[in-house]
């Protein structure tokens, strides 16, 4: 019983902060481009500074 | 990169620009580099799911500048009309429920096995009341898009799909609750969040559909005409957007430029393309005096033109008003998953009603009667009926995507599905609707000749020349070094090539649309231009009819050039049909029982592809084809019609399937709902088991297009 008091929350923290995450992902843009998003990792021009943010 | 220093923020104008031909990364790279590039940008960002590029640069950056700078890197761009708007995205209210439903869910699952596997007393009723915890803020939040959709349907005394699920939820969670509280043996918290997060999953994935192929529309539309130059009175042109002209203004038109409003011309001449708006293949000549309207493509030469009607006045925004008017019949049409809910929302509420006052009648407690009701109510709640359609679609819609068709809504595939006559359109719907030069003459060029004319042609805008330049390059030719290059509109263009004077230009015997290239003192070499067919016209057609669709021609093209195509196609035509003519040849078909599809691209389809019971549109059409068509198609080939009905024929085959799997499903578990044997356990596993091969039925759908 002691073993779950301290169990439970944890488990539910654990899921609580993937959910925080998602909610974060959600509000900052992050699902806007999917294709883009999959494609921009193939591009190799490191010297462009001005096109890393959104 | 030296220009970042010199824009400060607040000066910056951002604009966006639709970039329909990128789809890869080197596409995206190309482009953000190429405006990067020019003096003046600040930052340059592309989305490629939107295949859209947003541009920060100097208020001295005019738009065309920014479309000739991507021309300049071969791709085409328009800009878009709703500049600043936020994409709207039908998917994203969505997404924030079904991560909430999926969390609540899986951790309220988790508790209940420890339940399932004996956990007892004190222990259970924590679990329990953790359960609750979680679950009815969950409920309350993730349910919401089903409780607004069943008030809305209910409070104007219908119902939906979402009447059943919304009651079965809310009866459930209070259910459980009370369980909770009288610390009862079973709570079916659980069992409602799984519920939730497999009817969200579905809606999401309808939501999906729609949401890639209205981007992929959008990309599409050319956004035709949204400004032109106007020549103010002391003689500077300017660039004004289509809202902002005004009668009486100056306008210049370029030649390959499209008019953004009704006019009468003041200066020069030139020949006008107005199929977009006739379904009339042959340009026609307008001179000084005569009146040219909006959305006409102008071949020749630069003309100024006096604007005399302008927005809601245009020609343009009268077929809009027909269009409006002749959409109205279509949204009549019910939705398969809603007619199926008018039969079973009623079914359901009955059976659970008549299983309480069953025990009842047999003696047992009300509590016991009422437990076996709700039971019944949550066991025969749609979940594989919400999933039945939805992942259907969807994955049709998937494997139609790849193969270049874009399908706009669901009830599209459900419309399309049932239809047994199709008209097509000929300008631009059976024919490319561009003039493409001759095969013959081309071959007849010596690769020196086709080299030089190449190169000439590379150097106009001209439609003619550009069709010249594609065709030449696509047959592997180069182009040749020139000198002097100089193009003078209407007439040509004129360079100096080794120790000749070389020159592409209007013939001087004018018959139908031709060029001339002229070598030195060679003689000229006519190169002949003609509308054709798409590829695959006829076998896409003998298709058509093996699946049982007759089809035949409805064209607003005169009678000769209609005739022509009718003899190349074997099919029965209807020639010089205005936009009423064609909604009224679609009413009359279905008055007698037809149901109807359209086949069109011009403006002049517009009421007809918004009258019929579904409608295609090729990739080249008008704005208003493509926003009135269901379906539209980018490849040349015509093929894509006879896959688009074949696809659309086994989705409903593979739904109709989906439906008698789910119905199975209930009818095994509402025996043991109704005997009240049904555990939280049973009833978990048999919704989660019918879901999935509900999916797994409709993934097969992934190769039904060929």
């Amino acid at each position: 019983m002691n073993g779950l008091l301290f169990l439970i929350p944890v488990a539910l923290g654990l899921g609580f902060l993937g959910l925080i995450g998602f909610f974060w992902a959600l509000r900052h843009g992050q699902f806007d481009d999917p294709d883009g998003a999959a494609s921009r990792i193939l591009l190799d021009d490191d010297d462009e500074e001005g096109e890393g943010r959104n | 990169m030296n220009a970042l220093a010199e824009i400060t923020a607040q000066d910056q104008v951002h604009t966006v620009l639709s970039v329909p031909g990128m789809h890869c990364a080197s596409c995206m790279g190309k482009v953000e580099r190429g405006l990067a590039a020019l003096p003046g940008v600040a930052r340059a960002r592309v989305n490629l799911s939107a295949r859209t590029v947003s541009v920060a640069h100097s208020p001295g950056l005019d738009t065309p500048d920014l479309v000739a700078a991507l021309s300049g890197i071969g791709f085409k761009a328009q800009p878009r009309r709703d500049e600043l708007a936020p994409r709207y995205a039908a998917v994203r209210p969505l997404l924030a429920p079904l991560a909430v439903a999926f969390f609540a869910a899986m951790n309220v699952m988790t508790l209940s096995v420890s339940v399932w596997a004996g956990a007892d007393g004190a222990t259970r009723s924590l679990f329990h009341w953790l359960s609750a915890l979680i679950g009815v803020p969950a409920i309350a939040y993730a349910g919401q898009p089903f409780f607004r959709s069943a008030w809305s349907a209910l409070s104007k005394g219908r119902t939906n799909m979402d009447v059943p699920i919304s009651i079965g939820v809310v009866i459930a969670t209070c259910l459980s609750l009370y369980e909770t509280a009288s610390g009862g043996r079973d709570a079916w918290f659980d069992g409602a969040l799984m519920l939730l997060t497999f009817l969200l999953a579905g809606r999401v994935l309808d939501a999906m559909m729609r949401d890639r192929a209205r981007t992929g529309v959008d990309a599409l539309l050319r956004q035709a005409a949204t400004g032109a130059l106007v020549v103010g009175d002391d003689g500077t042109p300017r660039w004004h957007k289509t809202q902002d002209l005004a009668p009486a203004m100056l306008m210049r038109v370029a030649a390959g430029e499209r008019l953004a409003a009704d006019g009468e011309i003041v200066a020069g001449a030139s020949r006008f393309d107005q199929a977009l708006l006739t379904g009339e293949a042959a340009p026609v000549v307008r001179r000084t005096g005569d009146t040219v309207l909006a959305g006409t493509l102008n071949l020749d030469s630069p003309v100024d033109v006096r604007v005399s009607q302008v927005g809601r006045d245009t020609t343009l925004a009268e077929i809009a008003r027909l269009m409006e008017a002749a959409g109205q019949g279509r949204s009549r049409y019910v939705r398969l998953a809603d007619r199926a809910s008018r039969l079973y929302a009623p079914a359901v509420h009955t059976l659970a009603a008549l299983a309480t006052l069953g025990w009842l009648v047999a003696g047992a407690g009300l509590y016991q009667a009422l437990v076996v009701g709700v039971t019944v109510l949550i066991i025969t709640c749609p979940c594989a009926l919400g999933l039945a359609v939805p992942v259907a679609q969807v994955v049709v819609s998937g494997a139609l995507m790849r193969a270049g068709i874009m399908v706009k809504d669901g009830s599209a595939l459900e419309r399309l599905a049932r239809v047994d006559r199709a008209l097509l359109d000929k300008t631009g719907t059976l024919t490319l609707g561009r003039p493409l030069p001759d095969p013959a003459a081309l071959a007849a060029l010596t690769a020196e000749e086709a080299a030089v004319c190449l190169a000439l042609a590379s150097h106009s805008g001209h439609p003619l020349s550009r069709a010249l330049a594609d065709a030449l390059a696509a047959a592997g030719h180069r182009a040749a070094p020139l000198v002097d290059v100089a193009e003078v509109p209407g007439t040509g263009v004129f360079a100096r090539w080794n120790e000749d004077s070389v020159a592409l230009r209007r013939p001087q015997v004018a018959g139908g649309m031709a060029s001339a290239l002229a070598i030195g003192s060679r003689p000229d070499r006519l190169i002949a231009y003609a509308d054709r067919l798409r590829p695959d016209t006829a076998e896409a057609l003998a298709r058509l009819d093996r699946l049982g669709i007759e089809s035949s021609i409805l064209s607003g093209d005169n009678h000769a050039a209609v005739a022509e195509v009718a003899r190349q196609t074997g099919l029965t035509a209807q020639w010089g049909a205005t936009p009423a003519a064609k909604q009224d040849a679609i009413v009359r078909l279905q008055a007698a029982g037809h149901k109807v599809l359209m086949v069109g691209d011009g403006l002049n389809d517009g009421p007809a592809l918004a009258a019929a019971d579904a409608s295609i549109a090729p990739g080249s059409a008008s704005d208003v084809g493509l926003q009135a068509a269901d379906v539209v198609f980018v490849s040349d080939s015509l093929l894509a019609l006879p896959r688009a009905v074949a696809a659309s024929r086994a989705t409903m085959r593979v739904v109709r399937q989906n439906f008698a799997l789910a119905i199975g499903y209930n009818i095994l578990a509402v025996p043991l709902a109704i005997a009240g044997l049904l555990t939280p356990l049973i009833a978990a596993a048999a919704m989660s088991a019918s879901s999935l091969i509900v999916v797994a039925n409709s993934l097969r759908l992934a190769r039904a297009v060929r």
